[in-house]
């Protein structure tokens, strides 16, 4: 038995030259690798450094222009989930893939077995999912429908449908992007287990501290193209981030900020229910200028809520609202704006721009109604343009000018144009939802830069974000939001990201006033 | 009041309302099954007219009845099939496409006949589907006169519902159909094709309102005339809802709004027909439907990819 053939027989996984382009982009290029048995790789990039697009051809929903996969020596054909499926390929999708109103062991079963067959075999189903929960720490109720379920647990049903399919190499694709940190120990307890059993993993995520801790291997991609590979023992978080940026990452290393008057005051403040989330229940919280407050919690637990109020899309049921030391009663978006509420939207995309609107009409959607943009009810489009001129420059937005579609642009391009929209006019009271969410490191540090200057400016700002390291690298106090409920405030430094997570999981809620 | 318990109580209301559901039943799990695939099937009324007409010139030409139901069927699974393609893989609009069908086919149905029988006043009867009573069953008193002495067709229908249940919720196949109009991608991960699984569907489905259609040539009035599904098709799309996109609950809502038919024609007879102009009592079945429908579809769980086209590999 010679080294070669040994070699062979360990590697499950070999990609092969794998080229795709969309349109002009090439979002792999000529990208090649090997997973071994009992593996677990990291695949770091940017955002749209081609990591998904190349999990997406190996998982056969995207075919590519070039390459080949192999997986266990035999090659896969291209373009076909049910061929990868077969060979021992699970995908756990950044974006769940589930039915919401089919139950945990509906959607495991699905496309498990021949169409044309009588009955559906429930029980033998329940009893593998249960063995399977089992022995790899993956707790979930089967007969719960997964629109009752929490994030956490859905991808939990993730897993274990691929597992439920025997698969031997686990793909998951940004898996803790939306868990709390003890759901992200969870996650990597199951990982190691699951390993422990000869699986294979890729891994894929942009957190450096997350690769290291769990992966063996690190593999660099940077506009579409492969640059680096690491041992995880023989690399650092820094070197890793300089591979993943091609070049030194830019520290921000906020100054002590020196809080003044309270700007925005909720008390007691409760809002109804939505339909799919939780409304406000009896909140106080407070807004000093001159100071940026973080807001924590997995998404889905009031944060939209919140938002909604400070912007004046919803009013409150009970409790007051007091700007700048004035009682607020009724409270419109519009007449939020004008009283100098910047709001950055969750949803760039759906909220925040009208993508066949140019960038001029973009800039100024929240007041084109105000002088200069129309006086006498008539648009002055002169000063419209000269507005999205003035972002367009100081905001560094890289477009092919005033005029082009907004849907042209990148997310981070967009964002920028959104973040001087809100910013130019001087607001008092910035909310900023989520507002780097998707975006590459660089378009990430201007905008962390520019709320901190903003906040430097005298602005109070609320910074709403499920990436924890962004709560606490930006925020000088910060509250966790569960379930409506807001947790007391916490100075800078004085929480560390495990004290957070518990919070954010529900616990001290009882104890707190 | 005590004229509507006379009639509750007597045998023939309810043997009307069975026959009056036994087409909505077969056209309401037609277009479930269209829903529950994620395709909306606006096509259905002008199916349900192909399927009464396709399945009456059969007839007429020779054919037996059986065989009429089937030519229906065939037919209607042809202008599935023009639905399907043009919303599935196309992606086009299904409002638009669904109207586009009913139009077609309407026209096609009454042009069609009218080139077959230029001249014709009186529309030419068929020999129609007779009672079957089901021995031992049908004697049951009141019972047995309004379930079990009704035409084969009628029994087909519920036969037919107990099969979608039982395909829908417990079959591989049922549970791939629920998922694609549920969640597609999830279904392509899955390995499933959603273009086929959606295109089978309206296919199936659109058969199924052919032979509700074929029921009213066939079995109910025995020839065919103008205007004669009569907007059966569209209560049958406010069915599925009240139904809340479950087979069983459909059944009854077809049986409920029957039932307020039957009732209405049966008043117009009475005393209090002779003080109410007759036309309150035709709407009397739609207000009802409407208030049932309020009432039931509240909470009701809409297929969250209803009217979504789906298309691979799409960024």
């Amino acid at each position: 038995m010679t080294g070669t053939t040994q070699e062979a027989r360990d590697i499950v996984l070999r990609l092969d030259g794998i080229t795709k382009r969309f349109g002009p982009l090439v979002a792999n290029d000529a990208i090649s690798l090997t997973l071994n048995r009992g593996e677990i790789i990291a695949l770091l990039g940017e955002n749209g450094a081609g990591k998904t697009t190349l999990m997406n051809i190996l998982f056969g929903h995207y075919t590519a222009d070039a390459g080949q996969v192999e997986v266990f020596g035999k090659l896969l054909p291209p373009g076909q989930p049910r061929a990868a499926l077969a060979a021992g390929v699970g995908m756990v999708h950044q974006h769940f893939t589930l039915a919401d109103h089919l139950t945990v062991t509906e959607n495991i079963l699905l496309g498990t077995q021949p169409l044309w067959q009588l009955g559906l075999g429930l029980g033998v189903a329940r009893d593998k999912i249960a063995r399977l929960s089992a022995d790899f720490g993956l707790a979930v109720h089967p007969d719960a429908k997964v629109s009752a379920l929490s994030v956490g647990e859905r991808q939990r049903v993730e897993i274990l449908k691929a597992l439920y399919r025997d698969a031997r190499i686990l793909i998951l694709d940004e898996p803790t992007a939306v868990l709390t940190p003890q759901e992200t120990d969870a996650l990597f307890e199951t990982l190691k287990k699951a390993v422990a059993r000869g699986l294979s993993i890729v891994f894929i995520s942009h957190k450096l501290h997350e690769v290291m801790a769990v992966a063996d291997r690190c593999l660099v991609l940077r506009h579409g193209k492969l640059v680096a590979e690491r041992d995880t023992h023989q690399t650092s978080g820094a070197e890793l981030a300089a591979l993943m940026v091609g070049g030194a990452v830019p520290e921000l290393s906020p100054s002590t900020a020196k809080p003044g008057a309270p700007l925005l005051m909720l008390s007691r403040v409760t809002t109804p229910d939505a339909e799919a989330a939780p409304g406000l229940k009896d909140v106080t919280l407070t807004l000093r200028a001159g100071e940026i407050t973080g807001l924590a919690g997995v998404s889905g637990n009031g944060q939209a809520a919140l938002s909604d109020l400070i912007g004046g899309l919803i009013r409150p049921e009970s409790g007051t609202l007091e700007l700048a030391g004035a009682t607020v009663a009724a409270w419109s978006a519009h007449d939020a704006i004008l009283a100098g509420i910047a709001r950055i939207p969750e949803d760039r995309h759906k909220t925040g721009t009208i993508a066949d609107f140019s960038l001029t009409e973009n800039a100024i959607l929240e007041r084109y109604r105000e002088a200069p943009f129309s006086r006498k009810g008539w648009m002055n489009w002169g000063a419209a343009e000269g507005f999205a001129r003035d972002i367009i420059q100081t905001y560094d937005v890289r477009c092919p000018g005033p005029d082009a579609r907004i849907r042209l642009l990148s997310g981070g391009n967009m964002q920028k144009l959104i973040l001087g929209r809100v910013l130019e006019p001087g607001p008092k009271v910035i909310l900023a939802n989520q507002p780097v969410r998707g975006l590459d490191i660089g378009a990430i540090t201007f905008i962390h830069s520019r709320l901190i200057a903003a906040r430097d400016a005298g602005a109070a700002v609320l910074l709403i974000s499920e990436d924890l390291d962004e709560v606490l690298k930006l925020s000088d106090v910060v509250h966790v939001i569960y379930e409506g409920r807001l947790s007391p405030g916490f100075a800078r430094g004085s929480m560390g990201p495990a004290d957070l997570g518990l919070w954010m999981a529900g616990q001290g809620f009882d104890h707190a006033a | 009041m005590s004229e509507i318990f006379d009639i509750l109580l007597t045998a023939s209301f309810w043997a009307a309302t069975i026959r009056i559901a036994s087409p909505l039943i077969f056209a309401t799990l037609g277009e479930l099954i269209c829903e529950r695939a994620g395709v909306l099937n606006l096509g259905i009324e002008g199916i349900m007219v192909i399927g009464a007409f396709t399945g009456w010139v059969a007839v007429y030409m020779g054919a037996p009845l059986w065989w009429g139901v089937m030519a229906a069927m065939v037919a209607g699974m042809a202008f599935g099939l023009l639905h399907a393609t043009l919303t599935v893989p196309f992606g086009l609009s299904q409002h638009v496409v669904g109207l586009g069908v009913t139009l077609l086919a309407t026209s096609t149905s009454y042009f069609t006949y009218r080139l077959m029988l230029p001249q014709v006043t009186s529309p030419p009867k068929i020999e129609p589907f007779q009672p079957l009573p089901i021995p031992g069953l049908s004697d049951i008193p009141l019972l047995g006169e309004a379930l079990f002495s009704q035409t084969a067709l009628t029994y087909a229908a519920f036969v037919l519902a107990l099969v979608v249940a039982l395909v829908l919720y417990r079959t591989p196949l049922g549970l791939a159909l629920r998922a694609v109009g549920e969640n597609p991608a999830a279904a392509a991960a899955q390995g499933l094709s959603v273009t086929g699984l959606r295109m089978g569907a309206v296919i199936v489905g659109s058969g199924l309102m052919a032979v509700g259609g074929s029921f009213l040539t066939l079995s109910a009035f025995s020839s065919f005339f103008f205007e004669m599904v009569n907007g059966r098709g569209w209560i049958c799309i406010a069915l599925v809802v009240f139904g809340a996109w479950r087979p069983g609950k459909a059944v009854l809502g077809a049986i409920l709004f029957a039932a307020f038919d039957a009732l209405q024609v049966r008043l117009q007879q009475t005393g209090i027909g002779a003080i109410v102009p007759y036309q309150v009592f035709l709407m009397l079945p739609f207000i009802l439907s409407i208030l049932a429908l309020v009432i039931m579809s509240r909470r009701a769980e809409v297929p969250a990819a209803l009217m979504q086209p789906f298309n691979k590999g799409e960024r």
